[in-house]
């Protein structure tokens, strides 16, 4: 266990250091100065030239040069913004969590949805039934993101006018910045209209949070579907029949738990992919998160930004991913011998 | 039985999803969707239209003001003002009793007065002020005028009364007063900003007299301004008002239509039609007081040849360019000044489509067919010229026509205006909005020799006999005399060709139904001062 455990935890390190690497190589590979790329202060002047020069230890070689990076990236010196000239690393704090707050809403709505259309697909295997959840989530799967999003943009805010198109909330509120995910800051704001920010809050949240989800809801009831397939048709359920349980009991004890057990990181997987189709939905629904402040940099040329936007989404994702593998590990251990015959 | 409760519960969902309102959230306020961030809060030191909108009429007031219906001058801070009859002493009578703005960050201890005109003019007046050299030292907009040079002193006569002496009559003077550039700032905020050591914050967290006073900002999301409950002229208008910077124009026009935003800023000639077919929205059309035009860098060869900038000109057919660009909402240009400009000349003759002609003079000029040439296509969309790119596109085929190759330079914008200045374009199409309705406004900025350093004369072209005919022009306060010194000047334009001016836009103005009390302001940017919305 501790092993699986150190293992993970060594797996995570070496891929962030990988990635520190990987950025601090890039200020190098960027055009222009490489100074300019790692600050993000054009126009440089020689004395502060000299004066990074120094602070990035440029001049003493490449390893003590990255080491010096690696200090500064830990202690949250991720330069400034070439465009804004803002703090890079304060600006990913402020907009990460409405990027992962759209991403955990979507992701909750595709397991509430996605999850018993799957084992329903699955029990009924070949039926009437799973034909139908199954083409219905081929059609969901086949629909490119942005398509999506404009299709419901079209549909419900321009045609019929239900719901907004733009934001994570009307500016007519203004919502002070405590934790970044917006319905927990109204929660925890002292303003009168309390209610009616946070209704306004999920209006705003509806289209963007549907046009994300419905890939996702369509890959997890594929995922399942197939999970539960396997494992009704494996012994020992026919077994747990022969033993005269009932349905319900033989789903419970034995269909459920095996057939999540395995496909738990897979699941989790999926928020990866959430993430990035985030960032397209962010860009079409001007949701003020990391997506769209990323593609604006990359739009401006602003190499700090996003060399520091790459960083943060990649070290997100590691950590995540890594960390369900983990949880699932924990919860859920296996012995020695079948460790080592899985991996 | 199962199925019941399906129905049951999408009708409840449903039902759930009726219209609401835009206008029932309990939160009262205008959202305006501009077309970008300001560059500053203070207007003294930026040219742009959308440092003007975004600030200058909300947070500022200015001595005096145009009137946007009549364009005649009117009271503001100034309640009265008189000239001297040698037109070289103007005297400002203060009103009284006007406040600053309160705010988290500032509380005024005492009301306007004197000592705040002073330090507003002497701060990009005096080179010495303490306060000139504080964000840059550059004020582009009087630099483009000169106005360092007319003005001798100002001087304070009483706790209340203001005189400016210039060092040469100048006609245009008053109106540069009531432009969106020549705000009032607060003395008293101004001190103890210097006496906390950071006087920077004068200009990003800024004070003033203005029906708005600031609240926050940031950078290309939003700008919060709040109700200035104490304000002078008396204030009805909306509890908040609300920057939502959006850049692109038709995400704009999505707002609109969805209720997002109140007001647009810059709706798109191409959507104008969808705007004017929706019942729930308002469009409102005046004719503009600017020029869009084709300038031609005057400082590099071949450009610096009369011959060659008048065959260009002759080479292009400028109906097409109207028909194709701006759809029908522009005038074509016969020279800088707009038809509703008094100085206007309507006998002025335009030069036609002549491709031969234009083929002639490029050979007497000794340029070879296969020539090429960039023309710069600005990356914005204004008024006066709403698709550079396009228009740019058009050009190119009709220079093919006379034996020229183009290539169209386009960079993001604060990068192009540094390129420009610099100067290494060979044309650029781009335009102009006044600032005032003063004749002066066009033929100074554009093309005078001073304006080459500030940035505005694009052509680069500088002509002693022009600049003496505007200078003369600005020293005497009679209309028909004036008149008669920017025909000549007008000839001049013919002859040497440095722009070619295309159109004169209309200015368009879009809003929700519910929204009273806009009016599209054709001296300058847009208020908000009187504006209400009805809550249905």
């Amino acid at each position: 266990m501790l092993i699986a455990i150190a293992r993970r935890l060594n797996l995570l390190i070496i891929t962030l250091f990988i990635l520190c690497l990987a950025s601090y190589v890039l200020a190098f590979l960027f055009p222009g100065d490489a100074l300019t790329n790692l600050s993000g202060i054009p126009a440089l002047s020689a004395d502060q030239s000299h004066q990074l020069q120094l602070m990035y230890a440029l001049n003493e070689g490449w390893f003590s040069g990255f080491w010096t990076y690696l200090k500064l990236t830990l202690n949250g010196d991720w330069g400034v913004s070439l465009n804004s000239q803002t703090p890079i690393f304060e600006d990913i704090l402020k907009l990460l969590p409405a990027s992962l707050e759209l991403s955990l809403y979507a992701m909750v709505i595709s397991l509430v949805v996605g999850l018993p259309l799957g084992v329903l697909a699955g029990l009924k295997h070949r039926s009437y039934t799973d034909m139908s959840i199954l083409s219905v989530s081929l059609t969901g799967f086949s629909f490119p993101v942005f398509w999506l999003s404009l299709l419901l943009i079209l549909i419900f805010s321009l045609q019929l006018g239900y719901l907004p198109m733009s934001g994570r909330i009307s500016l007519l509120f203004d919502i002070p910045h405590s934790t970044g995910f917006i319905l927990v800051d109204i929660l925890r704001s002292e303003m009168p209209v309390k209610d009616a920010a946070l209704f306004d809050a999920l209006r705003h949240l509806v289209l963007p949070t549907l046009s994300l989800s419905i890939v996702t809801t369509a890959l997890v009831i594929r995922l399942i579907r197939r999970s539960v397939v396997t494992v009704y048709a494996s012994d020992f359920i026919k077994a747990a029949y022969t033993k005269g349980l009932s349905h319900s009991q033989v789903f419970w004890r034995h269909g459920m738990k095996n057939a999540l057990l395995p496909i738990m990181p897979q699941l989790a997987m999926q928020f990866t992919v959430l993430l990035t189709n985030a960032m397209i939905v962010e860009v079409i629904f001007s949701w003020p998160g990391i997506g769209e402040w990323l593609i604006q940099a990359i739009y401006q040329r602003d190499f700090p930004a996003i060399r520091g936007g790459m960083l943060a989404v990649s070290a997100v994702v590691v950590t995540f991913t890594i960390s369900v593998e983990l949880l699932v590990r924990i919860l859920y251990p296996l012995n020695k011998r079948q460790f080592y015959a899985q991996t | 039985m199962r199925r019941r409760v399906l129905v049951v519960l999408a009708l409840s969902i449903l039902s759930g999803c009726q219209k609401p309102g835009q206008n029932s959230l309990p939160m009262e306020g205008l959202v305006y969707c501009s077309e970008g961030s300001p560059i500053t809060f203070n207007p003294q030191l930026d040219i742009s239209g959308t440092t003007a909108d975004a600030t200058s009429h909300q947070l500022y007031n200015r001595l005096i003001d145009f009137d946007p219906e009549t364009g005649k001058l009117v009271p503001s801070l100034a309640s009265s003002w008189s000239v001297s009859r040698d037109g070289l002493t103007y005297a400002f009578q203060l009103r009284k009793h006007v406040n600053f703005h309160q705010t988290a960050y500032f509380t005024p201890t005492r009301s306007f007065n004197a000592k705040d005109v002073l330090f507003s003019i002497n701060r990009w007046f005096d080179p010495n002020h303490p306060y000139h050299q504080v964000s840059g030292g550059r004020y582009p907009y009087f630099e483009s005028l000169g106005l360092q040079q007319i003005i001798k002193e100002v001087s304070l006569i009483n706790g209340f009364r203001v005189e400016i002496k210039l060092n040469y009559p100048d006609s245009s003077f008053l109106a540069t007063l009531a432009t969106d550039f020549a705000v009032i700032l607060s003395e008293e905020y101004a001190s103890q900003l210097m006496t906390e050591n950071r006087p920077e914050l004068i200009d990003s967290l800024p004070i003033g007299t203005g029906p708005f006073k600031f609240h926050r900002y940031r950078k290309d999301a939003y700008i919060r301004y709040s109700r200035h409950d104490g304000y002078w002229e008396g204030n009805q208008s909306v509890e908040q008002l609300i920057y939502d910077i959006t850049s692109r124009s038709s995400l704009r026009l999505a707002k609109l239509i969805t209720g997002e935003c109140d007001v647009i800023a810059y709706p798109a000639q191409t959507e104008l039609q969808v705007i004017e077919e929706r019942s729930d929205l308002y469009l409102e059309e005046r004719p503009g007081l600017n020029v869009g035009f084709w300038a031609f860098n005057t400082a590099r060869a071949p450009f610096d040849d009369a011959r060659v900038r008048r065959a260009l000109a002759l080479a292009v057919d400028r109906k097409t360019l109207l028909d194709a660009i701006y759809f029908d909402t522009a005038v074509a240009a016969k020279s800088l000044l707009p038809p509703s400009s008094w100085a206007y000349d309507d006998t002025l003759e335009q030069s036609s489509y002549n491709p031969v002609q234009a083929k002639k003079l490029l050979q007497e000029a000794g340029i070879e067919p296969g020539f090429t040439m960039t023309i710069w296509a600005m990356p914005v969309e204004r008024a006066y010229n709403p698709n550079a790119t396009k228009m740019a596109e058009l050009i190119k085929h009709y220079l093919a026509d006379v034996g020229i190759q183009v290539q169209i330079v386009s960079h993001e914008w604060s990068t192009f205006r540094r390129l420009l200045l610099k100067g290494q374009h060979d044309s650029v199409l781009i335009g102009w909005s006044a600032d005032n309705g003063d004749p002066d406004n066009f033929y100074r900025p554009l093309l005078s020799c001073s304006a080459i350093a500030s940035g505005s004369n694009r052509a680069n072209w500088c002509s002693a006999e022009y600049d003496k005919l505007i200078n003369l022009a600005v020293r005497t306060a009679d209309e028909s005399i004036r008149m008669s010194y920017y025909q000549q000047a007008n000839q001049i334009l013919m002859d040497q060709v440095p722009l070619l001016p295309i159109a004169h836009a209309y200015r368009f103005q879009a809003y929700r139904k519910g929204v009273s009390g806009l009016q599209i302001n054709p001296f300058g940017g847009i208020s908000f001062a009187n504006v209400s919305k009805d809550r249905d």
